[in-house]
């Protein structure tokens, strides 16, 4: 008796079940409507757009006329677009390794248990927190050749005299950059921090028992351990440091001489200060080009040093 | 006597011991102390520099403390440009984005989490893949759109795109919904709530730390952008902060007596609300920037 009503009661919420499945299916799909919009207007759709456009020449003003691969041809025959993927490639070799490396000591420097550890894991993390535009302006003063606080400190210091940090074409990228490391530095700080802490601290009793030094302990156990997150971080920073676009555009412009003139920045003038629309768009799929490049070689890369 | 011996031998151990472990927490206090240094003093200097003319700005050797503190500064920067506008605009324009990405992520984020649908796993990987697409390169079909929709010079583009949908926004979310238990649903289900009653009733409220997450990341991201507020906000009344005070520098920043001083008093100001934020919501920063570490 008791079995019956089980089975009864199972048949009749399985169909219920089923029932609600269908009406969901319908309803699902006003749940993800504004999502699909999205994707088709203002996301993959506008990749795709992108990429025809590529192969227009539009300059606003006229109608749009096919180009096939002019602009490519161009492209690859102006004597900007190597200085401009070499600098888009060198901001992220002055960023991204930088940007692991010290993240990482970072977050070693604050996983130890001292009292009032958090206010100094705060005080790193405020420039994080602090808009790109002010921290730029404040960077752009103080990189100053004659009057900035960097050039003065470095004097009275260390007796050196600093460059023009913006003005000096070799220097212009490096000062870009170690203002970006700065800046990002609390991401990867905490990111770590949270892989650091995932590691099971017996294993660290243990290999302190068997005698091994902080070092060995450093290089067998923590390095390897914390590996997916150096992945992560690393992964992430190189999409990011591609893109670069805020600080170029508020402390250098892109110069001096073409200096700080990256692929993001060269799509941004093309398109919006020479309304070349069609050109801007095909640097625009070279720049997307490389940050898939890299990241595909990231991820080969992996089995051969990241542990899991 | 062997033992006594003994005994004094294993308590200066102990104190070498602690006098050797003080000395390393030392070190890392110095340590601490030196790295915080170079983390605050530009903080220092900028908070300065707002408070000097612009003489003592470039006087030489600088010094850290203003002779006169010049608050009118701050004053003086309502003057020189539509300052208050901006910040207004800056407001309107970060929360109706965080207010738009929180929505529409969550929505998505339920059905993908929760619901069963033909295409579902296809959308979501399709979504997911977007996170690598760059924003310089779908940024001139877009202007597009918005030019086809009359809103150029509004603050209209720059959160429309936020109230359809966000991938950033819908992956965080659903993360978060998976780990509701299934009971509390099905419970709901069986009292006859639809999927809207279930999601609003029962996943909006637990989702309440989540959402946080997501919103404070928005409002942070919103607020500091820049390339495509200089897009499409070409008269002045209509800027955030960011354009206002790039402009501003762009503007006047080559001239002999620029004015630093406002400069930094602005930038200074701009940062003010996200500090609040971060100091009030500290743990919702720190939450999403760990789960994801990824620019929205």
């Amino acid at each position: 008796m008791a079995r019956e009503i089980h089975v009864a009661d199972s048949n009749t919420t399985s169909r219920a079940v089923a029932r609600r499945n269908i009406k969901n299916a319908g309803v699902a799909y006003l749940f993800v409507l504004p999502t699909v919009f999205y994707l088709i207007f203002f996301s993959l759709g506008a990749m795709v757009a992108a990429v025809f456009f590529s192969f227009l020449e539009y300059d606003v003003l006229s109608p749009p006329r096919w180009a096939g691969l002019d602009n490519f041809q161009r492209l690859f025959a102006s004597p900007l677009f190597p200085k401009a993927v070499w600098n888009t490639i060198y901001f992220a070799i002055l960023y991204v390794p930088a940007h692991t490396i010290l993240s990482l000591l970072l977050a070693l420097l604050v996983n130890r248990d001292l009292k009032g550890v958090v206010a100094f894991r705060t005080a790193y993390f405020l420039p994080v927190v602090s808009s790109v535009v002010a921290i730029s302006l404040l960077w752009t003063m103080m990189y100053g050749k004659e009057f900035g606080l960097i050039n003065y400190g470095l004097k009275t210091l260390f007796g050196v005299s600093g460059p023009g940090w913006l003005t000096d074409p070799a220097w212009a990228m490096p000062a870009v950059s170690i203002m970006s490391v700065w800046k990002g530095l609390g991401v990867g700080m905490m990111i770590f921090l949270a892989g650091l802490q995932d590691i099971p601290k017996d294993l660290y009793d243990s290999a302190q028992i068997d005698g091994s030094g902080a070092w060995r302990r450093f290089l067998h156990i923590t390095l390897p351990l914390v590996s997916p997150t150096t992945f992560f971080v690393a992964v992430v920073s190189t999409i990011n440091s591609l893109q670069v676009f805020s600080q170029i555009y508020v402390m250098t412009e892109g110069g001096p001489r073409w200096s700080t003139t990256t692929l993001g920045y060269f799509v941004f003038v093309s398109a919006f200060e020479d309304f070349r629309m069609g050109y801007a768009s095909a640097v625009g799929v070279v720049l997307f080009v490389i940050v898939m490049f890299f990241t595909l070689i990231q991820f080969r890369l992996r089995k051969s040093w990241v542990h899991y | 006597m062997m033992r006594d011996n003994l005994m004094s031998s294993l308590a200066s151990n102990r104190r070498n011991q602690l006098a050797g472990r003080a000395a390393v927490n030392l070190f890392f206090y110095v340590l601490l102390i030196l790295v915080g240094l170079a983390f605050l003093l530009p903080f220092l200097w900028m908070l300065s520099a707002s408070l000097k003319s612009v003489a003592e700005i470039f006087s030489f050797p600088p010094k850290w403390f203003p002779r006169v503190r010049r608050w009118s500064n701050y004053t003086d920067i309502f003057v020189v440009m539509p300052f208050g506008r901006f910040v207004f605009n800056s407001f309107k324009v970060s929360l109706l984005s965080t207010a738009g990405v929180v929505l529409s992520s969550a929505l998505a984020a339920f059905a993908f989490a929760r619901l069963r649908f033909p295409g579902r796993n296809l959308i979501f990987a399709l979504l997911l893949s977007t996170l690598m697409l760059p924003g310089e390169v779908t940024l001139i079909p877009i202007f597009f759109v918005m030019r086809a929709l009359g809103v150029i010079n509004t603050h209209i583009p720059l959160y429309l795109p936020d109230f359809f949908g966000n991938p950033f926004g819908t992956f965080l979310l659903r993360q978060f919904f998976l780990t509701v238990p299934k009971e509390l649903e099905d419970a709901a289900a069986m009292d006859g709530a639809g999927p809207f009653t279930i999601f609003g009733r029962i996943f909006l409220p637990l989702a309440k730390p989540a959402l946080a997450t997501l919103g404070v990341l928005t409002f942070m991201w919103r607020w500091e952008e820049l390339i495509r507020p200089v897009i499409y906000l070409g008269s002045r009344d209509k800027m955030t902060l960011t354009v206002g005070l790039t402009g501003y520098f762009a503007e006047f920043g080559g001239g002999e007596i620029f004015r630093w001083d406002l400069l930094m008093a602005g930038s200074v100001v701009s940062i003010i609300p996200i500090l609040v934020l971060f100091i009030i919501g500290q743990r919702f920063f720190i939450q999403g920037i760990t789960m994801t570490g990824i620019k929205g």
